[in-house]
């Protein structure tokens, strides 16, 4: 099942971190495993690293706690190393870490250096983007990451029901393009040719963090970015690069679009007005942040859609 | 009437506790009408509400205020009523009904109408998928779009969009009427048993076994019948489409003949 939901604000930036909480609250019947959230703050010349050094039901775990300190320790020895000047982090959880960078170099080789510490998983790099996503509802999530003072123009999210993949933080969407800044990917469907794109994909030199399908429209969107094709282009494309039944929503830096496949067997509602454009699994999801009436339509198949910041 | 567990906790479709799950007898009933505040009300409480009044009080004209998009509101009503949704009653709305003119004031999502019996629901926007699968009988109107699979499965009954519909609409109908006044999408009719579609616009492609039909008067007649009735103005020209009976179900030879025919 599970629940998808983004937002961009035409108008400047908002509190996308409790708005995306609302609409995903109000969909937790659609995935009550995990909530997870992509958010796009004010973009700078710092990098914002998300990152793990354990899955939440291991944190408490014998000595955990200082394989943890050692782990983190561990992390920002790497970063000085790579020559990333370490300007803040932090921890809400003790297993989950945000930090800031100023770094100039490639992310490829930071996000592969970081992920050799045991139990590291970068879960986002980039400017603006931050992934944060965790265990339970996303009143849960939002109360343990402080969500609710999160401020920025455009986010997505997403209510995981575990159906393919184990309940963890690995299988939780978003997921971060690595090793491509600022791209994110949430999707409701089945990938059913999801093994021979893994394995194209690897030949081309990517890894991946986890065994579930969505991971590979983040990487694919974000190898055609690279290579100079535009988004709403690489998502069309992706129409008949995929098969299986899906809807997934793409953010970069500076735009949000979703895609719906051939069969639009998986749904999706879109409002748009002057000031925001909304999508969500259901309707239910766009009422409980705009709080009234208001004109919807489901996108029909192989509708493509992106809209700029 | 709530379907508790031992506990006497009940969930509705969203998993949220409902310990009181009775008819909260909030409604303001004045005569043969009454009003719902849905503001504050699960879905549950709504439906039980509207079965209190439609049943126990005998209300003939209920109207639902504020449905939120709730989910699966409505349904289930076996009786003939009036009944008016002010705004978006979301996902599985007005299922199994059997009797009832429902009016609603908003869109719906998915799944509008399944399994319906009888009586008429008239959407004054648009709808999501499905809407209308298995429909058995009655009148479904949407004045707006409608997703995909419209009336699949359908089997009795008169689905009419005043705008677009999606792929794969009457995919497996049964029996009924489709009137589509606007475009259809890719593999309209496909694999339907018996049955009309009637479409105003442009169709993206016939799915197997669906061709063009012979028009006849009762087509017509039906067409403006349905209009007037809705009150939907003058009806645009149709192209009607049918099976064309050439699948192997419709193969009528018994398997020791098919096998001399082979």
């Amino acid at each position: 099942m599970c629940g998808i939901a983004g937002i961009i604000h035409r108008d400047g930036a908002a509190n996308i971190g409790a708005e995306l909480t609302k609409m995903l609250q109000s969909m937790k019947h659609r995935g009550p495993d995990s909530t997870g959230y992509a958010l796009y703050g004010p973009s700078d010349d710092m990098i914002v690293i998300r990152f793990v050094l354990a899955e939440p039901g291991e944190a408490g775990g014998m000595h955990m706690e200082e394989r943890l300190e050692r782990n983190r320790q561990e992390v920002e020895s790497r970063l000085a190393k790579i020559g990333a000047d370490v300007a803040t982090m932090q921890s809400e959880t003790g297993y989950a870490f945000r930090a800031t960078v100023r770094y100039s170099g490639e992310l490829k080789p930071l996000a592969d250096y970081l992920e050799d510490v045991p139990g590291c998983e970068v879960l986002s790099l980039g400017n603006s983007l931050e992934i944060v996503k965790d265990l339970g509802d996303a009143e849960t999530v939002d109360g343990q990451y402080r969500l609710g003072e999160f401020t920025g123009t455009h986010g997505i999210g997403h209510v995981r029901m575990a159906t393919e993949s184990d309940v963890d933080l690995a299988s939780a969407h978003p997921y971060w393009a690595y090793p491509f800044a600022d791209v994110a990917v949430v999707h409701n469907g089945q990938l059913t040719n999801y093994h021979y794109w893994r394995r194209r994909l690897e030949r081309a030199g990517h890894r991946f963090q986890s065994e579930c399908d969505s991971e590979i429209i983040a990487v694919y969107l974000a190898e055609k970015l690279q290579s100079g094709v535009e988004l709403e282009t690489a998502m069309k494309e992706s129409l008949d690069d995929f098969d299986g039944v899906f809807t997934y929503v793409c953010v970069t830096g500076n735009q949000l679009g979703f895609c719906k496949d051939e069969m639009a067997a998986k749904p999706l509602v879109l409002f748009e007005s002057e000031d925001m454009v909304v999508v969500a699994t259901e309707e239910i999801a766009i009422r409980a942040l705009v709080g009234r009436e208001v004109d919807t339509r489901d996108p029909y198949e192989r509708e493509v859609k992106v809209w700029q910041v | 009437m709530s379907a508790g567990s031992k506990s006497g906790i009940s969930y509705d479709a969203r998993g949220l506790a409902e310990p009181d799950a009775v008819a909260p007898m909030t409604a303001e009933i004045d005569g043969d009408s009454a009003r719902i505040d849905a503001t504050d009300l699960t879905t549950r409480q709504i439906n039980l509400e509207l079965r209190r009044l439609i049943y126990v009080e005998n209300i003939h004209n209920v109207t639902v205020a504020n449905p939120g998009s709730k989910h699966s509101l409505g349904v289930g009503i076996l009786k003939r009523c009036n009944i008016t949704f002010e705004g978006s009653p979301g996902w599985f709305a007005c299922g199994l009904i059997d009797g009832p003119i429902v009016k609603i004031d908003g869109r719906v999502g998915w799944s509008c109408a399944e399994n319906m019996m009888s009586g008429a629901v008239v959407v004054e926007r648009g709808a999501g998928s499905l809407t209308g699968a298995a429909l058995r009988g009655g009148d479904l109107v949407f004045k707006g779009d409608v997703g995909a699979r419209t009336g699949i499965d359908q089997k009795g009954g008169t689905i009419i969009v005043q705008g677009n519909v999606g792929i794969n609409t009457g995919f497996m109908m049964q029996r009924g009427r489709q009137i589509i006044c606007g475009n259809a999408g890719h593999n309209m009719g496909d694999s339907m048993y018996d049955g009309a579609i009637y479409v105003g616009g442009k169709i993206a492609s016939l799915g197997v076994d669906c061709v063009p039909g012979d028009w006849t008067d009762a087509d017509t007649e039906l067409i403006n019948r349905k209009f007037a009735l809705y009150d939907l103005g003058t009806p645009p020209p149709f192209e009607k489409f049918v099976c064309g009976k050439q699948l192997h179900n419709y193969d009528a030879l018994e398997p020791s003949e098919k096998k001399l025919v082979i």
